[in-house]
């Protein structure tokens, strides 16, 4: 499975590490409703099929990235560097 | 009712072998049961053994959408161990070990459960006092336990490469005796021919597309064969728990499928009489009576559904397998294939009511199902029949992660892969 980082080219997977589902949004740190961060931790959608995760290129890099992937065929849609938002 | 003994055998032997009922029916579905199980796996099937057995249910179906024992029963490496640390785990598991070994007597079916021992190697100090921590657990607990040192290691697995050069040396390690295998198909016949002969139907490509709810609560389910009323639905479907609960408006469970490699060599003599596991990796290894070398090794470590997996765990798992044992080198690979593991947030499964009314869940079993398969089904037949978990899987409930009170015998946190 290849992963093509858009600093380092086309890599095999095993030079990152998966970071999981990065649909989920982490919750302001003042967020005081427990079912919001117990969804956040722990609640997935897991789907058969077309999932947005985290890959981070630990092995190259080092920079976190969104992958559109399937997890059906294993077929990688995307990859885009994770949007850290204004600085 | 055909019972297996040596008289049937004889008095078969006698037509040659051609009358031979088959183990169980292939009925229809009926419009209405009292108990539905989603999943003719290993789980699903004695789940609805131990329904009619244990608790007298008298209409029972098990729903399996290809043919029983096809998905990680008919996948997994054949481990059967009760050697855990976390008290709600070591005393589910070992009720399961108990059942195991009454198994093959209570199903009149060989399951050929084998208790030729689990061996967990240690390669450091620290390594070796972390297993006697886990063993004195087990002994507390009144589960069997025994810390081997390297002489007792080199002469119960010859062929472990013992030498003081090795990458990882063996200082010693933990054994569970009444730990061993199983044959994973015949304990899924097994069950399924014990199920049927006390009035389950097993209904085969039969494939649940949507629950039937009435106020909330589950009142039945859709299928490809048509719809079936119910009144308790209980799911057992591994891998695509998320996939069937979220037909029932649970769109969301602590749960990641992800993916899990297996491999088979060549038949050889026998080499290897136990079951031994790495301490410096994580791979497992033992002898199939046909000889050939049953293996693995770690998940791939990303969500998948693919059921086959990717060549950097192929030479992971043949590396720890050659360090351990370095003639491995020469042998072939026979067999290779993938599964879907249902991986929980805490590594840890679930047997437990769920918020919809008479829908239960059993799932979350990480790669660790195989063992589980009596104990899971005693309980989650326990479960549904009185509709309250029994003490034994109390502690597997849904809503621990919401309620703060998660299993974690890694500690790794909520993070599946590291499970």
């Amino acid at each position: 499975m290849k992963i093509h980082c858009p600093f380092c080219g086309a890599r095999d997977h095993s030079e990152f590490t998966y970071s999981g589902d990065a649909s989920v949004v982490r919750p302001d740190h003042g967020e005081q409703d427990q079912e919001v961060w117990h969804a956040y931790v722990y609640q997935r959608s897991n789907p058969k099929g077309v999932h947005q995760e985290y890959w981070h290129h630990t092995a190259g890099c080092r920079k976190f990235l969104v992958v559109e992937r399937d997890t059906l065929t294993h077929k990688v849609a995307s990859v885009k560097l994770v949007n850290r938002g204004a600085l | 009712m055909s019972h297996y003994s040596i008289f049937s055998l004889l008095k078969h032997a006698l037509s040659g072998h051609k009358n031979w009922r088959e183990a169980w029916r292939s009925p229809a579905p009926k419009s209405s049961y009292d108990v539905i199980i989603v999943g003719g796996g290993g789980h699903g099937l004695a789940t609805a053994y131990y329904l009619a057995s244990e608790h007298n249910v008298k209409n029972i179906a098990v729903l399996e959408k290809g043919w029983i024992g096809g998905g990680n029963m008919g996948r997994n490496t054949t481990i059967v161990r009760s050697n855990y640390m976390l008290p709600d785990n070591t005393h589910f598991y070992e009720k399961g070990m108990q059942l195991w070994e009454e198994l093959s007597q209570s199903l009149n079916y060989n399951v050929m459960f084998s208790q030729r021992g689990v061996i967990n190697l240690a390669h450091t100090p620290g390594q070796l006092d972390a297993y006697a921590r886990r063993g004195n657990a087990m002994r507390i607990a009144g589960v069997d336990a025994e810390l081997l040192d390297r002489a007792e290691i080199a002469r119960r697995c010859p062929g472990l490469d013992m030498s003081e050069t090795a990458r990882f040396p063996i200082v010693g390690g933990l054994c569970q005796p009444r730990g061993g295998t199983a044959r994973h198909d015949a304990v899924a016949w097994g069950y399924a021919r014990a199920a049927d002969q006390l009035g389950v139907d097993i209904i085969e490509k039969c494939q649940v597309t949507g629950f039937r709810r009435e106020n909330g609560a589950v009142v039945g389910v859709e299928t490809t064969r048509g719809a079936i009323t119910a009144k308790k639905v209980g799911v057992a479907v591994a891998g695509h728990t998320s996939q069937v609960m979220q037909m029932a408006g649970l769109e969301r469970l602590p749960i990641e499928s992800h993916l899990l490699q297996a491999f088979v060599s060549e038949p050889v003599k026998p080499l290897i009489d136990t079951v031994v596991t790495f301490g410096a990796g994580h791979l497992y290894i033992s002898q199939s009576n046909k000889g050939g070398l049953v293996f693995g090794g770690d998940m791939d470590g990303y969500n998948s559904f693919a059921q086959r997996g990717n060549l950097p765990v192929v030479e992971d798992v043949a590396s720890c397998a050659m360090t351990m044992f370095p003639s491995l080198g020469k042998l072939r690979l026979l067999r290779h294939w993938g599964g879907i593991m249902d991986m929980s947030m805490d590594g840890t499964p679930i047997i437990s009511k769920t918020p919809v009314e008479n829908l239960f869940l059993n799932g979350g079993w990480c790669y660790g199902g195989f063992k589980a398969t009596p104990a899971s089904g005693w309980c989650f037949a326990h479960t549904i029949a009185t509709g309250q978990p029994h003490d034994l899987n109390a502690g597997f409930s849904l809503d621990r992660f919401e309620r703060g009170y998660t299993i974690d015998e890694k500690g790794v946190g909520p993070v599946p892969r590291l499970h």
